[in-house]
């Protein structure tokens, strides 16, 4: 058996699940897609005391849209969000786009939104989709609920701010202007892998100037980092190619990614600043514009 | 946790657990670890020895199984997660067909889709699954489909002619 002993619990409300995370705290771990919890269980990276699996609890999974707000349960399956948005367009499609580049379909049919944000590896798509898209994260426990921005979520090296007794349970969207384009953009070493770097951006655009944009970045940095020098340097401007090769060039310079075995802190930077070019040109350039015509 | 204690745990199904599967058609109840893996289960509780376990960290796709008709990594699965779950194994395959093999799998025979052997049942899963909602694959779209599958003889070569062979001659 690879796993250390660990008790099994399957609450199967979220009420009965905060309670069990409140008694249990830190020895307590949750499993939800299990495709990161489960090699790190085999692992025996993770022992935790009581594992609590939460795909049994009713009203955790699912997608809707109410009052603009794009509502994405905790639980919704990657498979299950990238059918979903397979014809969204706008900023949405940034999430179609992000959760394509998830592992594989393997993997995608077991994991979950919730799960690989609450898992916060630092190279991961989506906390740098729902961190460029504005996101808010809701977190329930014993207590009550609270909306948390990416910001103030994501912590650093596969932390977040979720306490022991919290657990997460919906990611609402919310809506972007007309006008607005996204682009997700990803270099790995093979299909599936983690990011080497990715960038989200969405970007929207009024009579040609930036009116709204957010910019997210996985593998930059030891953890999921959102690129508010861009932002801001964007905002009321026509982003113009000079304007864009500059903002990148700038917020590039200044990271500081961990340097490992697929290569040194420069070559993570050189692909952080091309990767910000690319998206931003692709997140702004005119309706119908062809790929040559912004080469 | 002393002996005592354990034994208390296990009588209150912490540890141990009751579960009903029904692979390739077949109702399995089984009483598991609730540390036994889904592969685990499969290939020593109910001795179908066809899925395979290889790194056990859900990056290699040699324990590939469809449960409830999508293909997932048995490896990161608990057993236990599966109770009611229907799945099917490379041994479901042909009987799906009702032939000696199943397309996909006469393919791999004809086209030399494999050479040990380790990788073969994942992959059939996963090129059955693809094909199953995709007529005229492309090559690139054939690679992609495999990449979440390691094989270490063939350099892919077969196998992807393989899928595309059967692309041609499954009737779906």
């Amino acid at each position: 058996m690879k796993p250390a002993p660990f008790d099994y619990l399957t609450p199967t409300s979220v009420d009965e699940t905060l309670a069990v995370l409140r008694e249990h705290e830190d020895d307590a771990k949750v499993l939800a897609g299990g495709q990161s919890l489960v090699p790190m269980l085999n692992f025996r990276l993770a022992r935790p005391e009581v594992l609590v699996d939460i795909n049994r609890v009713a009203g955790l999974a699912g997608i809707g849209v109410e009052d603009g707000t794009l509502r994405i349960g905790a639980m919704t399956r990657h498979r299950a969000l990238e059918t979903h948005l397979s014809s969204a367009d706008g900023a949405w499609a940034l999430l179609h786009e992000a959760v394509g580049h998830v592992g594989h379909a393997h993997i995608r049919s077991r994991g979950t939104v919730g799960g690989s944000l609450a898992h916060a590896d630092p190279s991961a798509e989506l906390p740098a989709a729902v961190s460029a898209l504005g996101a808010t994260l809701v977190v329930q426990s014993a207590d009550g609920t609270r909306e948390v921005a990416p910001e103030d979520f994501f912590e650093g090296f596969f932390t977040t701010s979720l306490a022991a007794d919290e657990l997460l349970t919906e990611i609402r969207v919310p809506a972007w202007p007309a006008g607005t384009r996204s682009s997700f953009l990803e270099v790995c070493r093979r299909r599936g892998d983690f990011a080497q770097v990715a960038v989200a951006a969405v970007v929207t655009l009024t009579d040609g100037r930036v009116t709204q944009a957010g910019v997210g970045l996985a593998g930059a940095a030891p953890g999921t980092v959102q690129a508010r020098s861009v932002v801001d340097g964007l905002l009321g401007r026509e982003p113009d190619a000079g304007t864009i090769a500059e903002l990148a060039a700038n917020f590039a310079a200044d990271l500081d990614p961990p340097p490992d075995s697929h290569g040194p802190a420069e070559y993570r930077r050189h692909l952080a600043r091309h990767l910000l070019v690319r998206a931003l040109t692709k997140a702004t350039r005119p309706a119908g514009a062809t790929r040559a015509s912004v080469a | 946790m002393d002996v005592e204690e354990r034994t208390v745990a296990d009588q209150a199904d912490l540890r141990e657990r009751t579960i009903r599967v029904t692979v390739n058609g077949t109702t399995y109840e089984r009483t598991v670890s609730v540390r036994r893996s889904l592969v685990d289960f499969v290939r020593e509780d109910l001795e179908l020895t066809g899925s395979h376990v290889g790194c056990e960290h859900g990056v290699c796709g040699a324990c590939t199984v469809l449960m409830d008709g999508e293909p997932i990594r048995a490896c990161l699965m608990l057993a236990v997660q599966a109770d009611g779950a229907e799945l099917t194994t490379v041994e479901g395959l042909a009987p799906l067909s009702g032939e000696d093999l199943h397309p996909v799998q006469q393919a791999f025979w004809d086209h030399h889709g494999l050479q040990c052997g380790f990788c073969t049942s994942g992959i059939l899963l996963t090129a059955y699954d693809f094909l199953r909602d995709k007529h005229g694959a492309t090559e690139d779209e054939i690679r992609h489909a495999i990449s979440g599958n390691l094989c270490r003889c063939t350099g892919y070569q077969g196998i992807v002619r393989s899928i595309q062979a059967a692309d041609q001659t499954w009737e779906r």
